[in-house]
């Protein structure tokens, strides 16, 4: 018997339906949330909700490393200049202990991207409701949970009640079909479907991607896709668990075993959409047309394919848009017409929580395999764990006979306030997830690019076709 | 939280869309100890014309003569005029407490970016959504109308124009409620204490994983 319509649930309305503790009249509900991830930045919250007589409901559930601003020179607290930095690291530190919280400080292996180590510990797992102060917290999405990045205030909030109000949004299904040529990976497909939808296109919505391009992803490669989902304006990005999802989570520290494991496993299995679930909108991506990618703008929106040029401002109807374009073009230095193949680059970034994965080390390896860089380049790995494997991979060996530089993990260059920063005019390569004006230091010019397109044009200098380079 | 009261103020039209928050308030404050005093860091990188720092003086650095916000017509600006998908990018509050600090009490767009509205509304910040053919109409009245100010009327949810043109706007209730009394969430949220609880409690029988000591 199909189930009436009115009953069916997309994936999303699954998962935020069963944290709902009561609703406004307003449609507003207050969500539990299950747990908080917490990086530097956000470590006054602690000492302000003290400060006005308030505890922290679930220390428990409450998971913490320095990212933002740790030095990839740095391998531990001490290592650090004296300043604002440091400051930020101790204090954050200094919380855990005097709360008691789990801490996975800079000399712990497990320390790393906030989004990269939630998921590596099992913190991560399906069904669950997970927040944290950083937008980019859509990652975790990738594993079948209800993810979303939120401001310093609810922050606050969630610590001191374990809640939030939200307003369910409405629900986006995007399919991509068909098979993904080969060289091309995630942030390809990511960076066409912002492309499609523009920068604005998920505003108000949480968005499924479904399709078989999704489904042949590692969950390595479906995290870039649901990390990069809030460059498309949506603040949830997830992903539909399966048997590559539970193999993924299975025996990772924090994960359930046992009975537990067969408990929660049944529940997960019970959580894709629903066949006549209804989606407000729906999408649809053909994988076997996507290039490799490369941005020219600055909102993740502008990009075309490693074989086209630079678009013409004045072929575009929306004035708006045009404004947008025209500005950017300025800034960057490009001029409508330049073939992508013919834009040289000063630096190359491989890293940040969107593509620093052993996943993504392995695809840039393989085009630095015997060749060297010709311009400056940076390899950060997102956690001590992704550093130690592939280190054992011989990865580590592969970067440094190549001319670039291996380093300790954290956000470095992506959010540039450690001080790995492009100096102003510099164009830079990299696999990070934002091309604001400024994003990588002031007056930079950031391209966003695979991993693998990331080293193609570190070893020749410019934007060079990454299947071009495979051997 | 401060309580929004009706705002009459110069509109500083920012003629642009996805205007980040980045570039609102650049990343290197974020590291400030401070909650306040962003102001004279919004739209750092677009208002001088050199690399700011946290705890640099500010009043001796180069401006930017270019930039609509140095502009002697819109000084004291209390309305933000801007184009669609406002305070997109990074989560950082800091965006909205610079503006808060620089003097800015509405914000007009046709759209905002998800987390960044959300922000706002903790900071007694009004971001307010019309139309793109009256934002149109709204950057066309300014550029010729040196001191045009709008009045916003949050109560009536009209924004009221210098001619006495009307243009209302939907607000959700509850955000609304909680602007105008200026109420902390926390303090609502905990009214609910024990649905808190009670949820809680059957919750951790319905998903036992979560909530197991880590071995």
């Amino acid at each position: 018997m199909n189930t009436p319509r009115s009953h069916s649930k997309t994936l999303f309305e699954k998962i935020f339906d069963r944290h709902v503790i009561v609703t406004r009249e307003s449609g507003d509900a207050l969500l539990f949330i299950d747990r908080q991830l917490i990086h530097d930045l956000h470590y006054r919250a602690f000492e302000e909700l003290q400060a006005t007589g308030r505890t922290i409901r679930y220390p428990d559930q409450l998971f913490a490393t320095p990212d933002h601003s740790v030095p990839t020179t740095a391998k531990k607290l001490t290592d650090i200049p004296q300043g604002e930095m440091r400051d930020t690291v101790a204090g954050l530190q200094g919380a855990a202990e005097r709360i008691g919280f789990t801490h996975f400080d800079m000399t712990d292996p497990r320390h790393g991207i906030v989004h990269v180590i939630g998921p590596e510990q099992g913190i991560t797992l399906p069904g669950l409701t997970l927040v944290c102060g950083d937008s980019h917290t859509s990652t975790h999405g990738a594993l079948g949970c209800l993810s979303f990045g939120i401001g310093s205030t609810e922050v606050k909030h969630v610590l001191a009640t374990q809640t939030l109000w939200q307003r369910k949004p409405r629900n986006m299904r995007i399919t991509v079909d068909g098979t993904l040529g080969p060289g091309l990976s995630a942030k390809d497909i990511i960076l066409a479907i912002i492309r499609h939808i523009g920068a604005a296109g998920g505003t108000g919505y949480a968005i499924e991607y479904a399709g078989s391009a999704i489904r042949q992803l590692s969950i390595e490669g479906r995290m870039t896709i649901s990390n990069m989902t809030i460059e498309a304006g949506a603040r949830f990005g997830i992903i539909a668990p399966d048997d590559k999802t539970l193999e993924y989570v299975y025996g990772r520290p924090h994960a359930p075993t046992g009975e537990k494991w067969e408990e929660a496993m049944a529940y997960w299995r019970t959580l894709p959409s629903d066949d006549t679930a209804v989606f407000a909108k729906e999408i649809n991506i053909n994988a076997a047309a996507i290039e490799p990618t490369v941005t020219w703008g600055n909102s993740p929106q502008f990009c075309v394919g490693i074989s086209d040029v630079i678009p013409d401002p004045a072929s575009e109807t929306d004035l708006a848009t045009r404004a947008n374009m025209e500005s950017a073009l300025t800034y960057m230095d490009l001029l409508p017409g330049t073939p992508i193949n013919k834009i040289e680059i000063d630096r190359v970034f491989i890293g940040s929580c969107t593509n620093s994965r052993i996943e993504d080390l392995r695809q840039a390896a393989e085009v630095f395999k015997g060749r060297c860089v010709v311009v400056p380049t940076l390899v950060v790995p997102g956690s001590g764990l992704v550093k130690s494997e592939a280190e054992r991979e011989g990865l580590d060996r592969i970067f440094i006979d190549a001319g670039a530089q291996w380093r300790e993990p954290g956000c470095s260059m992506c959010v540039a306030i450690n001080g790995d920063v492009l100096l102003p005019g510099q164009r830079c390569a990299s696999t990070s997830n934002r091309n604001f004006q400024g994003r990588q230091g002031m007056g930079s010019r950031t391209h966003l690019v695979s991993p693998a397109m990331a080293a193609a044009a570190a070893v020749t200098g410019r934007f060079t076709d990454s299947r071009q380079l495979s051997r | 939280m401060e309580a929004f009261k009706t705002v009459k103020g110069v509109v500083l039209p920012i003629d642009r869309s996805n205007i980040d928050t980045d570039a609102i308030i650049p990343k290197q404050y974020l590291k400030s100890v401070a909650r306040s005093g962003f102001g004279a860091n919004l739209f750092d990188e677009w208002r001088y014309l050199d690399h700011g720092e946290p705890g640099q003086e500010h009043s001796n650095r180069p401006i930017n003569p270019n930039f609509v916000l140095n502009e002697k017509r819109y000084t004291g600006a209390e309305v933000l005029l801007a184009r669609s998908n406002f305070g997109c990018g990074s989560s950082r509050e800091h965006a909205v407490w610079a503006l808060r600090d620089y003097g800015v009490k509405v914000i007009i767009a046709s759209s905002f970016a998800d987390i960044f509205f959300n922000n706002c509304f903790k900071n007694g910040l009004l971001p307010l959504v019309l139309p793109e053919d009256v934002i149109d109409v709204l950057f066309d009245s300014i550029k010729d109308e040196p001191g045009y100010m709008l009045e916003v009327d949050l109560e009536s949810q009209n924004i009221i124009t210098p001619d006495g043109t009307q243009h209302s706007f939907d607000i959700e209730r509850f955000r609304k409620y909680c602007l105008v009394n200026g109420f902390d969430d926390i303090d609502l949220t905990l009214q609910h204490k024990k649905d808190i609880s009670e949820f809680e409690a059957s919750h951790k029988q319905r998903m036992p994983w979560l909530f197991e000591d880590i071995s």
